[in-house]
């Protein structure tokens, strides 16, 4: 019965959700789930049927609709990514995604702050994790200082900055609070625009809710031709991994130039959930696993 | 072969020469990262356990373990030597391997031996099995300290508690998963 209470509660925090977005004034989009081609990441495989692939996130919709002149949108939505499964991860998850024109990551550390707290009186008592209170924040490179056996740049360099990541800061971080991750370095933000006063970080953040992952944004990267080369640089790590080649999303990267100084985010709907009813696992927050299809 | 997609619990893989049973396993994964595949392991010889994290792409040689039927014959040192059923071969089983099974195990007994390879690394007796209790304290009649129970040296020399009408020279079955007793054998 745990499991019907949760998804109670999952449908009334997505209410509350599109209530935030709604009266701050953002528009709630809907965007392709099958597209011709995602954007090429290292270490995200999408699923695929003949030339289509299913989204692994809305983002290159999302960030055309920018390039189009719409300034605040936001999207929940199905993504796919392929033979992701553990007690956090689901191969189908569910994404909470928005936008900002004339914006940066600053300005959605500040979404996030707000969001939270707009959500804290839907948290169930069963949760440990308070939305309401300040937010820790840490540069990556202080954090692996802090708290990991090597310096953010040895760890770039050696190929063990995921591992570290995983196995020895996220289980140190304060686990009662949110916590902000901030200035990833510029290897590790694909996406992201890099930092003015420090180009070997991009302006890419993340939001951790009890040591868990929750939110991954930056500001966005507008420049075509940077954009076109990182994705190059994406598939030859791909290609060197033995893993499929995705085609490059060309009218994305011709659109592209056209983009306001914009700020996107990707939040992880099922995990808020979880943290927010206490669920140990993923699989007690959806309505069926993969496994019970 | 096995690949990291593979790695669930209860697989049995192959690492450093020695059988090892996956007992936790987590898929974790930093959003834009890479792969990580973190298991717990038991090695199947000696009980240990390990800690490994493994990304994509690693493969791992399963554990080639075969179970086999044995008739169990004796005991020399600290050897115990069974039979298979079915070829008569005859294989030697460490007593470290042999577990809790050594207080129950009686010449004759027809039990199950796990092999990795040609060791036999482990062994599974049939849930009950009778034994003769060789000796306990009689039971003092009109005794009214309340114990109900009193303890009992069986023929492979192990001690367990007995309900206290328990005689010396008695028959009395052992539930074998437990190591304890389960009824006394009529006869």
């Amino acid at each position: 019965m745990q499991r019907m209470t949760n998804l109670h509660k999952r449908a009334e925090i997505i209410q509350a959700i599109r209530m935030f977005f709604n009266t701050q004034g953002f528009l709630e989009v809907e965007t392709p789930y099958l597209l011709p081609a995602n954007a090429p990441e290292e270490y995200i495989d999408p699923i695929c049927f003949d030339s289509y692939s299913l989204q692994t996130s809305p983002e290159l919709c999302m960030k055309r609709l920018l390039c189009k002149g719409y300034d605040k949108i936001f999207q929940i939505s199905h993504c796919w990514r392929k033979a992701e499964r553990g007690s956090k991860h689901l191969p189908e998850f569910t994404m909470l995604e928005w936008y900002r024109a004339n914006a940066d990551y600053q300005d959605l550390i500040n979404d996030c702050k707000n969001l939270l707290q707009y959500l804290e009186p839907h948290r169930s008592t069963k949760s440990e994790i308070n939305f309401h209170t300040e937010f820790n924040q840490m540069t990556v490179r202080n954090v692996y200082k802090k708290y990991a056996s090597k310096t953010m740049e040895d760890a770039v360099e050696d190929g063990t900055f995921d591992e570290l990541m995983a196995v020895e800061i996220e289980p140190s971080l304060p686990s009662g609070v949110p916590f902000i991750l901030y200035d990833y370095p510029a290897e590790k933000a694909a996406l992201a625009k890099l930092k003015h006063s420090d180009p070997t970080v991009g302006e890419r953040f993340e939001l951790y809710l009890g040591g868990l992952e929750i939110a991954n944004g930056f500001s966005e990267l507008n420049n075509p031709d940077e954009q076109r080369e990182r994705f190059i640089a994406a598939n030859k790590v791909r290609s060197r991994l033995g893993s499929t080649i995705a085609p490059l999303p060309e009218k994305f990267l011709n659109e592209l130039g056209s983009m306001q100084p914009s700020a996107g985010i990707a939040l992880g709907i099922d995990r808020l959930v979880m943290l927010a009813t206490g669920s140990k696992t993923i699989d007690e927050v959806v309505t069926f696993t993969p496994e019970e299809l | 072969m096995y690949s990291v997609a593979d790695l669930k619990k209860g697989l049995k893989i192959t690492l450093d020469g020695a059988p090892y049973l996956v007992i936790a396993f987590d898929f974790v994964k930093p959003g834009k990262g890479q792969a990580l595949y973190r298991t717990k392991m038991r090695n199947m010889i000696n009980g240990t356990i390990l800690d490994r994290t493994y990304r994509s792409g690693e493969t791992f040689e399963p554990a080639s373990l075969e179970e086999r039927q044995m008739e169990y014959l004796y005991k020399e040192g600290n050897h115990y030597t069974l039979m298979d059923q079915q070829t008569y071969e005859q294989v030697i089983m460490e007593e470290e391997a042999m577990g809790d099974a050594k207080n129950y195990l009686l010449e004759n007994m027809k039990v199950d031996v796990l092999l990795y390879g040609e060791k036999a690394i482990g062994i599974t007796l049939p849930n009950f099995v009778n034994v003769r209790v060789i000796q306990t304290d009689p039971w003092a009649k009109g005794d009214t300290s309340g114990n109900d129970s009193k303890p009992a040296t069986i023929e492979t020399g192990y001690v367990l508690r007995v309900p206290p009408f328990i005689e010396e020279n008695e028959l009395i079955t052992i539930d074998t998963r437990t190591g304890e007793y389960s009824t006394r054998v009529k006869g």
